[in-house]
C-alpha cells in the first residue's frame, strides 16, 4: 500500500473523523488509560530517581525534585559487598527452580496421559494442582512448620531414621533446596496442565498406527508423543528462559531471615529493606532499575530466540 | 472406560509394556502422596488432641479428635475481621477487575479502533517493563491511600496479560455481529453488554477465577499499604501467626498461663489457622477443574 504523506491540515481532519467516529470506544478506554498512567506510568517517569538525590519528606513530588547526582547510587551498589550476591543469589534461585523445576511437569504430563480411566485423571489433576491456589503465605507456614527442628514432622522423621535435627531454615547451605523443592511441589501439577492438553492434541490415528506398527509404549513416546510436543517445550522453556531474573519477592521475604541472607537474599528483598525499611528511596530504585534493565534484556533476548526458533514469539 | 477392562488391557500387554505401566502407576501415586502428604498431616494435627500431638503420634490421620483448638481460635475476632476483609477486598476487586479488563479488552479488538496499536502498546509494554518498588510505593502512597481500603484495590485493576486474553476472545468472535449490531443503531457500549461479554462467559469465568484467587492471595499490597490492624486482609493475619510466632490468640483465650500445653498447642492454632483460610480455596476446586484447562489453554495461544 502506498501512503501519502498527509499534511498538517489533513491530519488534524483525519484525527477528528477518527475521534468522532469512536467516541464510544475512546469513552470506554479513557478509564482504562487513566488508570495506566496514574499507577504504571506515572511510577515509570519516577525512575528518574535513580538519577537524583531523594530528598526526605518530599513525598510524591519527591519523584522529581531530587537534586542529580549522576550515576552516584549505582557506582555504590556495584562497590557494596552485596552486589555481588544479590546478583548471584537471584540468578542462581531461579536457574534452579529451571533446571528442577522444569522437566517435572513434563514427566508427570507424560505418566498422566498414560491413565485411560477419565475420572482416575482429573482426580489426579485437581489434586496435583491444588497446591498451585494456595497463597504464598500459607505455603511459607507450612514449609516453616513442618521443617521446623523442634516439632517439625520432617525432624521428627529424621531423628527416627537415626539422624540430627537438621535446621532448615537456619543454615544458608538448605535455603536453595528448600526453596527450589518447595517451588517444584507446589507448581508441578498446575505447569503439567498445558502439556496434557498438548499430549492430547496427538492426533488418535497416530497412536493406532504406532500400536498396529507394533511399537511398545516406551517407543510409542518416544517416537511419536516426545516429537509432537517438542513445540510446545521449547517455547515454554524459552518464556522461562526470560524470567531467569525474575525471583518472587514473597516467597523469599517470607521464608529468609537475617542469619541466612548469604545465600537467601535477592535483589527484589534489598530494594525492599533498602527502600521501604530504611528510606533510602533513592538507592532502592536505582538497584531496582538495575534489576528491571537486566530482566528486560533478558526477556528481549529470549523473544528473539523464540521468533527464532520456533517462530511463535510472545510478543 | 472401568477399572475392569483397564485390567484386560495390562493382562494381554507385552512384559516390557507392563513393567512400564507399574512404573508410570508407581511415579502417579508418588506424585499425588507428596502433593496430599503436608496437607493430611496439617488437617490430622488440627483435628487431633493437644496431648497426641505433644506425644508426636501423629503422623498420618487425627489421633483422639478434639475440635477445642478450633473453639478457641474461631472465637478470636482479629480472625473474623480479617476474613471479612479479604472477602471485601477479593469481591470488589474482581468485579471491577473484570469490568475494567472488558472495557480494555474490547476497543484493542476492534480493528477499526485508530489507536489500537499505540494502545496495545501501551498496555503490553507494562508486562515487561515497571517503574518498579519504590516509585509505585511514593505514588500510591502519594495519592493518600495508604492505610485505606482503596490501596487494596486500585493498584492491581487490571493485568495486561489477562486483557490480552479477553481480547483474543472477542476477536473470536464473528464480525458479522457486530456489523449487524450497528445497521440496526446499537452503539458500541450497547454491542459489549448485549453481545460481546455473553459469548465470551467461558474466558470470563476463567479470568474471574485467576482474578478472585490472586486477590485473595494478594499479600504484598498489603505489606506495603495497609498498616492499620483492622483493614488487614487474611494473608497478613496469617503472617502474624504462622511465620511471626505471634501468640495473640492463646493469650486472648486466656489461656497463656498454662505453660506446659502453650509450646503444643501454638502448632495447633497455626495449622488450625491454615485449614481454616484454605477452606474458600478448595471449595473453588470444582470450579476450577471445569474452567482451569480452557484457562490455561487461552494463555498459551494469544501469541
Amino acid at each position: 500500500m502506498i501512503r501519502k504523506k498527509l499534511s498538517k491540515e489533513e491530519k488534524k481532519m483525519l484525527f477528528r473523523k477518527n475521534v468522532k467516529r469512536d467516541k464510544y470506544l475512546l469513552l470506554m478506554f479513557a478509564p482504562v488509560l487513566i488508570y495506566y498512567l496514574i499507577f504504571a506510568y506515572l511510577p515509570m517517569t519516577g525512575l528518574v530517581m535513580a538519577f537524583t538525590q531523594f530528598k526526605a519528606g518530599s513525598g510524591m513530588m519527591g519523584l522529581y525534585t531530587g537534586s542529580f547526582v549522576g550515576l552516584k547510587w549505582f557506582i555504590q551498589f556495584f562497590n557494596s559487598p552485596y552486589a555481588f550476591r544479590l546478583i548471584r543469589n537471584t540468578f542462581l534461585l531461579s536457574f534452579y527452580s529451571l533446571i528442577f523445576g522444569f522437566p517435572i511437569p513434563i514427566i508427570f504430563a507424560l505418566c498422566i496421559t498414560q491413565i485411560k480411566n477419565k475420572y482416575l485423571q482429573k482426580g489426579t489433576q485437581i489434586i496435583t494442582y491444588l497446591p498451585y491456589f494456595i497463597s504464598t503465605v500459607v505455603i511459607c507456614g507450612m514449609i516453616t512448620n513442618l521443617l521446623s527442628p523442634s516439632s517439625g514432622i520432617i525432624n521428627q522423621f529424621i531423628v527416627k531414621a537415626g539422624g540430627t535435627v537438621v535446621n532448615f531454615l537456619g543454615e544458608p547451605k538448605w535455603f536453595r533446596a528448600v526453596y527450589v523443592i518447595s517451588g517444584s511441589w507446589q507448581s508441578f501439577g498446575f505447569n503439567s496442565i498445558i502439556f496434557v492438553a498438548a499430549i492430547m492434541g496427538v492426533a488418535p490415528e497416530l497412536y493406532e498406527a504406532m500400536k498396529v506398527d507394533g511399537a511398545s509404549k516406551v517407543q510409542t513416546i518416544r517416537y511419536l508423543v516426545l516429537p509432537s510436543i517438542k513445540p510446545t517445550i521449547v517455547l515454554l522453556l524459552i518464556m522461562s528462559l526470560g524470567n531467569l531474573l525474575n525471583v518472587g519477592f514473597e516467597k523469599v521475604y517470607l521464608l529468609y531471615n537475617s542469619g541466612i541472607y548469604e545465600t537467601a537474599d535477592v535483589i527484589s528483598t534489598y530494594v525492599y529493606r533498602q527502600g521501604i525499611g530504611n528510606q533510602n528511596y533513592s538507592y532502592a530504585t536505582a538497584v531496582g532499575l538495575f534489576n528491571s534493565l537486566i530482566g528486560f534484556v533478558i526477556v528481549f533476548t529470549a523473544n528473539r530466540l523464540s521468533r527464532k526458533l520456533t517462530e511463535t514469539s510472545v510478543w | 472406560m472401568n477399572q475392569k477392562s483397564t485390567w484386560t488391557e495390562f493382562k494381554n500387554e507385552c512384559i516390557t509394556d507392563k513393567m512400564f505401566d507399574v512404573g508410570i502407576w508407581i511415579l502417579i501415586a508418588a506424585a499425588v502422596c507428596i502433593t496430599l502428604y503436608p496437607f493430611v498431616y496439617v488437617v490430622s494435627i488440627s483435628l487431633s488432641s493437644g496431648e497426641a500431638v505433644n506425644k508426636g503420634i501423629v503422623t498420618l490421620l487425627p489421633v483422639d479428635i478434639n475440635l477445642d483448638t478450633y473453639r478457641m481460635v474461631m472465637a478470636y475476632k482479629d480472625l473474623w475481621i480479617s476474613y471479612g476483609n479479604t472477602f471485601y477486598y477479593t469481591i470488589t476487586g474482581t468485579c471491577l477487575n473484570i469490568i475494567f479488563t472488558c472495557l480494555a479488552a474490547y476497543p484493542l479488538s476492534r480493528k477499526r479502533f485508530f489507536l489500537r496499536k499505540k494502545m496495545n502498546f501501551l498496555l503490553a509494554f507494562t508486562m515487561y517493563f515497571s517503574g518498579g518498588l519504590i516509585p509505585s510505593y511514593l505514588v500510591v502512597t502519594g495519592l493518600g491511600l495508604y492505610n485505606s481500603r482503596l490501596a487494596m484495590i486500585l493498584p492491581v485493576l487490571v493485568s495486561a496479560y489477562n486483557v490480552m486474553i479477553c481480547r483474543s476472545a472477542f476477536e473470536g468472535i464473528a464480525e458479522e455481529l457486530f456489523e449487524n449490531a450497528y445497521l440496526e443503531g446499537a452503539n458500541d457500549f450497547q454491542i459489549l453488554l448485549k453481545i460481546a461479554v455473553p459469548l465470551i462467559k467461558p474466558t470470563l469465568a476463567v479470568l474471574t477465577l485467576y482474578y478472585a484467587v490472586a486477590r485473595y492471595n494478594d499479600f504484598f499490597s498489603a505489606l506495603l499499604y495497609i498498616g492499620k490492624q483492622n483493614l488487614q486482609p487474611l494473608q497478613l493475619f496469617l503472617r502474624r501467626i504462622l511465620l511471626m510466632a505471634s501468640t495473640e490468640i492463646m493469650q486472648a483465650s486466656g489461656n497463656a498461663t498454662a505453660a506446659s500445653a502453650a509450646a503444643q498447642s501454638t502448632i495447633q492454632i497455626r495449622y488450625v489457622c491454615i485449614v481454616l483460610s484454605m477452606v474458600p480455596i478448595v471449595c473453588l476446586t470444582p470450579f476450577i477443574q471445569k474452567y482451569l484447562v480452557k484457562g490455561t489453554m487461552l494463555g498459551a495461544v494469544k501469541g
